[in-house]
């Protein structure tokens, strides 16, 4: 992929309100892979938990926002953890879907999940769910 | 002794057994958990965007109905836990945050209350051998597999006890009911958590590295203390089974119907029959019920 770099791009409006919500500096991370090592549903990503912030720090963030990635996210903070710089990549990914939702509207439509899920799935998983799928 | 409990919503419906489990033990091993008088859903998850504090109202509350009512409480729940230990953490050390939750909900708390896991119970207050002493079946003959999943442990600066990465507390739990320990390097990997409810796909075989690796180990069940894990890891084995060639499905208890279970106690009220995977052949196989 060819990415132009500009100043304007690199500081962003959508970049700032990213380090602003999740409290995190993008530029902290030198992308040792760490969190894309230990992440468990990084098999199922189109686009790894490091290569997210690496997009970021590029201003790159249209592509975060088209992927997969942030939905698959399920906070469970190994990335964190493990990584050496201290970064909480799980509070960009939550900042990432809040501004996309709060533009473009929720994940889920709550009324179009099946019956059988919410006949069996413990209430947890809703309560977690529309929590991180609505806005 | 007689400690506030904090149930939550799904030990209070789709995971009774849990719950009565959990009450029914403690009270064998003379500690009351008193429900508390009032409480709300937790939230579920802790809210990771610096400003929202809104999410945080729920938590709280609870927590203002636990000094009410003691300095400690106690949950079964790791969600539960790991929402109200961080939650009460903010409550204590983020002053200006502090005041604003207290205006919103009419309330004057500044995190006094310690929040314990029923296991840091088991651990501290009673002591893993007096816990050994007071069991009273043979599960020399049981390996079990500990799966701690993501909320007990993580953030580990905020949870704060055990290692982070090779945890003991479970592993102490079960040699003190007498059991073996199947020593798996998956038992603190995410099992999907809420995804499974939108993304099903995914976190089935998320779940699979989970339960392939603890039967690799030898492990005759799994314990675990988060209703969502136990519900992921339980639900679709018949599905992996049909899909993952050699795989046999293996039941996963909740960690207080295993303790219910040491301790001798009628297990009626334990929902072993609701489980997906029935732990019911295995268990009278080991001569435990």
């Amino acid at each position: 992929m060819r990415i132009q770099l500009s100043a304007t791009k690199v500081h962003n409006d959508f970049i700032r309100k990213v380090e602003d919500m999740s409290g995190q500096d993008l530029l902290k991370c030198y992308q040792c892979g760490e969190c894309s090592a230990g992440c468990p549903a990084a098999f199922a990503m189109d686009i790894l938990p490091n290569q997210v912030i690496r997009l970021l720090q590029l201003g790159e963030h249209e592509a975060v926002l088209k992927s997969k990635t942030i939905w698959l996210c399920a906070a469970c903070q190994q990335c964190y953890t493990r990584c050496p710089k201290g970064v909480d990549l799980s509070r960009i990914m939550e900042a990432v879907r809040d501004l996309l939702m709060l533009e473009h509207g929720d994940r889920i439509v709550i009324e179009k999940l099946p019956a059988e899920t919410l006949a069996e799935f413990p209430q947890q998983a809703f309560i977690s769910g529309f929590r991180k799928y609505t806005a | 002794m007689r400690i506030p409990y904090y149930p939550g919503c799904t030990l209070s419906t789709k995971a009774k057994g849990f719950d009565q489990a959990a009450r029914q033990s403690f009270a064998a091993l003379g500690i009351e958990l008193a429900e508390l008088k009032t409480w709300n859903c937790c939230g579920a998850t802790f809210p990771l965007s610096r400003d929202n504090l809104l999410d945080l109202a729920g938590p709280v509350r609870n927590l203002v109905s636990a000094a009410a009512e003691g300095d400690k409480l106690a949950v079964a729940c790791s969600t539960c836990f790991n929402v109200l230990k961080r939650s009460n953490l903010v409550m204590r050390n983020e002053e200006d945050k502090r005041e604003k939750i207290n205006f919103f909900i009419e309330a004057d708390y500044a995190g006094s209350v310690q929040v314990l896991h029923l296991l840091e119970i088991l651990r501290d207050e009673v002591g893993w051998d007096n816990l050994a002493k007071a069991v009273k079946k043979n599960l020399a003959d049981l390996s079990v597999a500990p799966y701690y999943g993501c909320m007990f442990l993580r953030p580990p600066k905020e949870m704060g006890f055990d290692d982070h990465e090779n945890p003991q507390i479970l592993e102490n739990f079960i040699r003190a009911l007498g059991a073996q320990v199947a020593d798996y390097p998956h038992r603190a990997e995410c099992c999907g958590n809420y995804i499974a409810a939108f993304d099903l796909e995914t976190t089935r075989e998320m779940s699979y590295l989970i339960l392939a690796s603890a039967r690799k180990a030898g492990a005759d069940l799994i314990v675990t203390s988060c209703p969502l894990c136990q519900f992921n890891l339980d639900r679709w084995q018949q599905d992996l089974a049909m899909k993952h060639g050699g795989f046999r499905p293996i039941p996963v208890l909740y960690d207080t119907q295993l303790l219910g279970i040491a301790l001798g106690l009628d297990t009626t009220t334990f929902d072993l029959d609701k489980h997906y995977v029935d732990p019911r052949p295995v268990l009278a196989e080991k001569g435990l019920i």
